[in-house]
């Protein structure tokens, strides 16, 4: 079904994935790999397991079986933090920063999992802390917020900004922990178009200029198909097509769980008709 | 009217504020990282209090090595409480959790009283015992030591917060737990680390407490003067602990003087019940915290 070249080995392989909530099962022998300097996007309809899939692979759901590949560790049983420290980061679907806290205090907490100070150190201030502080500072401020274009707001509490800039943000601070993977969860949701195309824009350079892997979840099909080099469709908690953008799109099952059975030819039309345009804006 | 009696009243009224601070803090440390409301704080500032007892009078350790001891044991047993009691609790009604601490309060009392009967007990003397003079005003140097000893004790807490990595965990794991969690912050350890330093820092409140007024299986009515400080403050404002342990000090020492001792906490209570009606989060709360 898949066309994009198999590397030997991938960044991360999710293989045969189960996860029950009681009798409800929401994912259903889930597989597939995210080949490193990829985009690899998951879609599907709401419910389809999507947001769970992201949670598994971050640790916070344990799946009744399957295993997660790594960088060809198995990682299945590690906590969230164990999984952070490898280099797996992540955003939220709901906007998950430290509310109180400025733009620079929470992206500087990305890079939490990678500083030593002790705590008579921090209490004194040693130059030993300083200078550590220093460094944090450097790195944070010339490469991420330069890059996000957010240095106008560093001093802003979090909670003071839009919509668009707080996702931003929470792009920074994810980037803050020098991930191999990242996740994002629905990171242009509710965004207008101009915000999208910025985010979309970010996206792209991250996997250029840091070397990034990213696998997202989103519903901007527009954008699920400007970006992605591999796309992950679900229903149902089970994997239903995966392939190249286009190979998806024109998929009838994957027309079908979107639009449902029946005398779709006028609705399926129109999704085609999106699908070209998207192609051509590429 | 006495100008210098109601200033002698004052300093006692923030000296033993200091401590409510003290207290008040640890309960919010505990709060904030864990959402559980705390009604043992009372309690397990008794219980540090009693295991300096046990170093000192009953095993004959030097002061200098059972107050460390005494703390220590402390933080083992908060961290104990921790494992056992609040982390079986997670994820259920912030009722259930409130309720164990209840419960924990008293198997507390029980034990204390099982071992050391209901009796009031005094600990060595161990801070210095000259009057201290300000002007016409005489201070408790008890009162005036153990107030400093807050004073510092609160101080290297906010630094520590502010500075160590630790503190900032805990900052973001009270901020969003989810979160912190993918980013590399062990929230568990989190978890254990605040209720662990709640105890210490309570246990110091109790060594103090107890040696300003005595060992008793009553003396955890002090953490309800601490609820106090803390509704008035808000549950998860460690400003608001501090400004409220001042102020229900102050209360408290005033209204014990001008109208009797048996309206200190009608007075206490009453300033609450106001409070509330004003600002239900307390003076400095988060809007968003949940109602029990």
């Amino acid at each position: 079904m898949t066309s994009v070249p198999v590397h030997p080995s991938p960044l991360l392989a999710v293989e045969n994935l189960t996860l029950a909530f009681g009798g409800v099962k929401a994912l259903n022998g889930v597989s597939f790999t995210v080949q490193p300097g990829s985009i690899t996007s998951v879609i599907g309809p709401n419910g389809a397991g999507k947001t769970s899939v992201f949670n598994t692979i971050s640790g916070f759901y344990k799946p009744a079986t399957g295993r997660l590949v790594f960088e060809g560790q198995d990682i299945g049983q590690l906590p969230p933090p164990r999984r952070a420290a490898l280099g797996l980061a992540r955003s939220f679907q709901n906007i998950a920063l430290f509310r109180g806290m400025t733009v620079l205090d929470n992206i500087k907490l990305g890079r939490h999992c990678h500083l030593k100070t002790g705590p008579l150190s921090a209490l004194f201030y040693s130059p030993a802390a300083r200078r550590e502080e220093e460094e944090l500072r450097r790195e944070v401020e010339e490469k991420i917020i330069d890059f996000l274009e957010i240095d106008h707001i560093r001093k802003a509490p979090v909670a003071s900004l839009s919509y668009g800039l707080q996702k931003r943000v929470e792009l920074a601070r994810a980037l803050a922990m020098r991930p191999k993977l990242l996740l994002l969860d629905e990171p242009v949701a509710g965004m207008n178009r101009e915000e999208t195309e910025d985010m979309a824009r970010f996206i792209l350079e991250v996997r250029r200029e840091w070397g990034v892997t990213v696998l997202m979840v989103e519903h901007d099909m527009g954008m699920v198909m400007d970006l992605s080099d591999h796309v992950v469709v679900l229903n149902f908690g089970q994997v239903i097509a995966s392939g190249l953008p286009h190979e998806v799109q024109g998929n009838p099952e994957v027309v079908k769980a979107y639009l449902g059975a029946g005398d779709v030819s006028v609705l399926r039309e129109r999704f085609q008709r999106v699908a070209q345009q998207a192609r051509k804006a590429a | 009217m006495d100008w210098w009696l109601l200033f002698e009243i004052g300093l006692a009224g923030i000296g033993s504020g200091g401590l409510y601070a003290l207290t008040g803090l640890a309960f919010v440390m505990i709060y904030k990282a864990t959402r559980v409301v705390n009604l043992a704080i009372g309690e397990m500032l008794m219980f540090s209090a009693y295991m300096l007892l046990a170093f000192t009078t009953g095993m004959g350790l030097p002061i200098w090595l059972a107050i460390p001891g005494a703390l220590l044991v402390s933080a083992v047993f908060g961290m104990l409480v921790e494992r056992t009691l609040i982390r079986p609790m997670l994820g259920e009604s912030p009722i259930s959790s409130f309720m164990v601490t209840v419960g924990l309060s008293s198997i507390l009392v029980g034990l204390v009283e099982l071992v050391w009967t209901a009796d009031q007990q005094r600990l060595p003397e161990f801070l210095p015992t000259d009057a201290i003079r300000l002007g016409d005003a005489f201070i408790s140097p008890k009162v005036f030591y153990g107030f400093w000893i807050a004073v510092l004790l609160i101080a290297a807490v906010l630094l520590l917060f502010r500075f160590w990595r630790g503190g900032v965990a805990l900052r973001a794991t009270a901020s969003d737990q989810a979160a912190a969690y993918s980013m590399g912050i062990n929230v568990p350890r989190v978890f254990s680390m605040a209720w662990m330093a709640a105890a210490v820092i309570a246990g110091v409140a109790g060594i103090v407490v107890g040696s300003i007024g005595g060992l008793s299986s009553v003396m955890g009515a002090f953490g309800l003067s601490v609820l106090v400080v803390v509704i008035f403050g808000g549950l998860d404002s460690v400003l608001g602990a501090l400004v409220g342990g001042l102020i229900v000090g102050l209360v408290e020492a005033l209204s014990g003087f001008y109208l009797g001792g048996e309206y200190k906490i009608l007075a206490t209570f009453s300033l609450l019940v106001l409070i509330l009606m004003v600002r239900p989060y307390g003076l400095f709360g988060t809007h968003e915290i949940e109602r029990l």
